[in-house]
């Protein structure tokens, strides 16, 4: 049955280039020498460093690289503790429906969280900036990490917990030193996928964002209303770079560490 | 079964002054409606290995970890040299335990897991690699000091979880399960070497088992458990030879039970009738009991002798029919059909290597035993 039909190759294809042709259209217009866009006039790299005067472009950039680091860090840290909770608390009053509402997030149409947000910025008065867009985007991206790390805490054997209180471990002292180290892994999965959620949210950052502090993808959609430039090309062509680079680059490290630990499981089976 | 060599002279049990280590006062845990641990009253002394043996959902885990302080007491106190440790979480207790799934810290190198209590109690800096060396060296894991859990074979992590357990001197070692992943052939040799082990250190062992060969092996005295409760708490060969009821001598051993009545007694020898028209069995019982009441005789295979002609000089003696052989290489189990329908096993030992098969399916034989060789049993 593994052989390669014409209709596996077909669907192959198809698949594909449904997923791909978009990107691919948009990566070669960004090397277009023509200001249209849909007009072909020969290989040029002018718009990237057009790119890199375009002053708008380069500060909104900063401001979501700052709103992502800091909202991704402060959604693993909250979104760690509450899967450990769900997992480790025991029964306690309650407690499914705290699980059912850590998950909301996951199913609630953005517009209403961002809405909701707005409101409450607007009910206590917080002035609308990053700080407001860092913690709309913990909101909604802490229930991903949760999701994430939950799973990681429910396959762990549990009487490795009790091996270092058992050992002289105060509980704070056995998360540090047994529990984090072992589910690392799933943290920084899950700090990744709230680092790329936030890089790419416009609807709740529009919602709770002020004037001094566009995000890339704000500026990104409010430039195309005026006509799609050779510039957004360039800019896209380079976010699909780091994007690229930083998959491939996980997936290579983590099939390395799978690989190895395999290899020495034999070794040590074989002794 | 065999008796450890400090079964011979040790037995602080028998010694009234004798204070002891850990005391089980009236302990119950109820896990909601369920009572896990019911009303257990026990004392373990220093020195002791002693084996909890059960079968499973006996609640001989449960024990073992309200000792470790991962579960709290119902009602009752247990006192561990005299003091309560009800309050004492378990990272303040002098007592460590080894998991069944040996709970290897996987990110920690094997030098590095048996430093890891060292690191948490009050052991000066510079005296933890002397004490993980040494650690290394009683089971034998100089050379893999640096690997991780996941770089070693399972007997090795059976080692090193063991190191790491004993590494802080604790009073009192727990073992829950400590051989059940390993194969019959390691386990045995591991067995010996646990008793090594304890003995070396002088530390006070309670092991938790569902395996009746490994408690006989490694314990000086061993409690077998039934529904929360201690039904006998024994040294091995009291165990195995005497005792106290129906359910420990069917659950250690192979055993053959005949139910009957309590004929006469005469000191400790009973005679029961078991079966019409045939003749009364005279077994020992360790109680006084009255003329008529049910009991059960319980008699091991080995202790049964089968021949083709009635014995001349035997107390007992029953005849019968052949009605299975199971072949074990060194033994052999004789199934006997009795004419009462009662099947009677019986074993004899193949000492020599090509015997001659003296009986087989379906022979007329005829089973004896001693009047010393099965007890009476009421429980």
């Amino acid at each position: 049955m593994r052989r390669l039909t014409w209709f596996n190759v077909t669907a192959l294809t198809l698949g594909f280039a449904f997923l791909y042709i978009p990107i691919v259209i948009l990566v070669i217009y960004s090397f277009n020498a023509s200001k249209l866009v849909t007009v072909w006039a020969g290989f040029s790299t002018k718009w990237y460093f057009e790119l890199m005067r375009n002053e708008a472009f380069l500060n909104a950039a900063w401001v979501t690289l700052k709103v992502a680091l800091a909202s991704s860090t402060a959604a693993t840290v909250l979104g760690t503790m509450a899967a450990y909770v769900m997992v480790r608390g025991g029964r306690f009053f309650g407690r499914t429906l705290f699980s059912g509402m850590i998950y909301a997030p996951l199913v609630m149409p953005e517009v209403i969280t961002g809405l909701s947000l707005l409101l409450l910025f607007i009910a206590v008065g917080l002035e609308r900036g990053v700080f407001t867009v860092v913690l709309a985007h913990t909101t909604f991206s802490m229930c991903f990490v949760s999701i994430v790390v939950s799973s990681r805490l429910a396959t762990f054997d549990r009487s490795i917990e009790e091996a270092a209180l058992d050992l002289g471990c105060t509980p704070f002292d056995a998360f540090r030193s047994v529990t984090l180290p072992i589910i690392a892994p799933a943290v920084i999965s899950g700090w990744l996928l709230a680092f790329t959620l936030s890089l790419d949210d416009l609807v709740i950052a529009s919602f709770t964002t002020g004037p001094a502090s566009t995000t890339l993808p704000i500026r990104i959609f409010s430039s195309i209303r005026l006509g799609v430039s050779p510039e957004i090309n360039a800019l896209s062509t380079i976010l699909i770079a780091l994007v690229t680079i930083g998959v491939i680059t996980a997936s290579l490290v983590s099939k390395r560490a799978i690989m190895r630990q395999r290899a020495e499981e034999q070794r040590a089976a074989a002794t | 079964m065999q008796q450890t060599a400090n079964g011979c002279g040790f037995a602080p049990w028998q010694d009234p002054n004798e204070e002891p280590l850990i005391r089980f006062e009236g302990v119950t845990k109820k896990f909601g409606e369920f009572t896990a641990v019911d009303r257990l009253d026990v004392d373990i002394f220093k020195g002791e290995f002693f084996a909890l043996l059960g079968p499973s959902g006996c609640g001989k885990t449960t024990l073992m970890r309200m000792l470790a302080g991962f579960e709290k007491p119902t009602e009752g106190r247990i006192l561990l040299d005299g003091r309560d440790i009800g309050p004492v979480p378990p990272n303040k207790r002098a007592v460590n335990m080894m998991f069944q799934s040996y709970a290897l810290f996987p990110h920690l190198s094997v030098a590095e897991n048996i430093a890891f209590g060292l690191k948490r109690s009050d052991m000066p800096k510079t005296e933890i690699p002397g004490r993980v060396d040494e650690m290394l060296g009683l089971v034998q894991l100089r050379e893999f000091a640096g690997r991780k859990p996941h770089q070693i074979s399972g007997g090795q992590r059976q080692r090193v979880a063991l190191a790491r357990a004993l590494a802080k001197a604790p009073k009192l070692l727990l073992l829950d399960e400590p051989l059940g992943a390993l194969d019959k052939k390691l386990r045995q040799q591991t067995q010996f070497e646990l008793v090594d082990i304890q003995e070396k250190t002088g530390t006070t062992f309670v092991i938790v088992t569902h395996d009746q060969e490994e408690a006989m092996t490694v314990a000086t005295r061993v409690a077998v458990m039934d529904h929360g409760r201690l039904i006998q708490v024994d040294t091995p060969d009291r165990i195995y030879e005497m005792p106290n009821s129906v359910y420990v001598a069917d659950f250690i051993g192979d055993v053959n039970l005949i139910e009957g009545n309590v004929a006469s007694t005469e000191g400790e020898r009973v005679e029961i009738s078991w079966a019409e028209g045939q003749p009364l069995i005279v077994g020992s019982s360790a109680s006084p009991l009255a003329a008529g009441t049910r009991c059960s005789f319980a008699i091991r295979p080995e202790k049964v002798a089968i021949s083709a002609e009635r014995p001349p000089d035997a107390v007992n003696a029953i005849s019968g029919n052949i009605h299975d052989i199971a072949y074990l290489g060194n033994i052999s189990t004789y199934h006997v059909r009795l004419d009462t329908g009662h099947i009677v096993k019986a074993q004899t030992a193949n000492s020599r290597r090509i015997g001659r098969r003296d009986f087989t399916w379906e022979d007329a034989v005829w089973l004896s035993f001693t009047d010393t060789a099965g007890i009476v049993l009421t429980g």
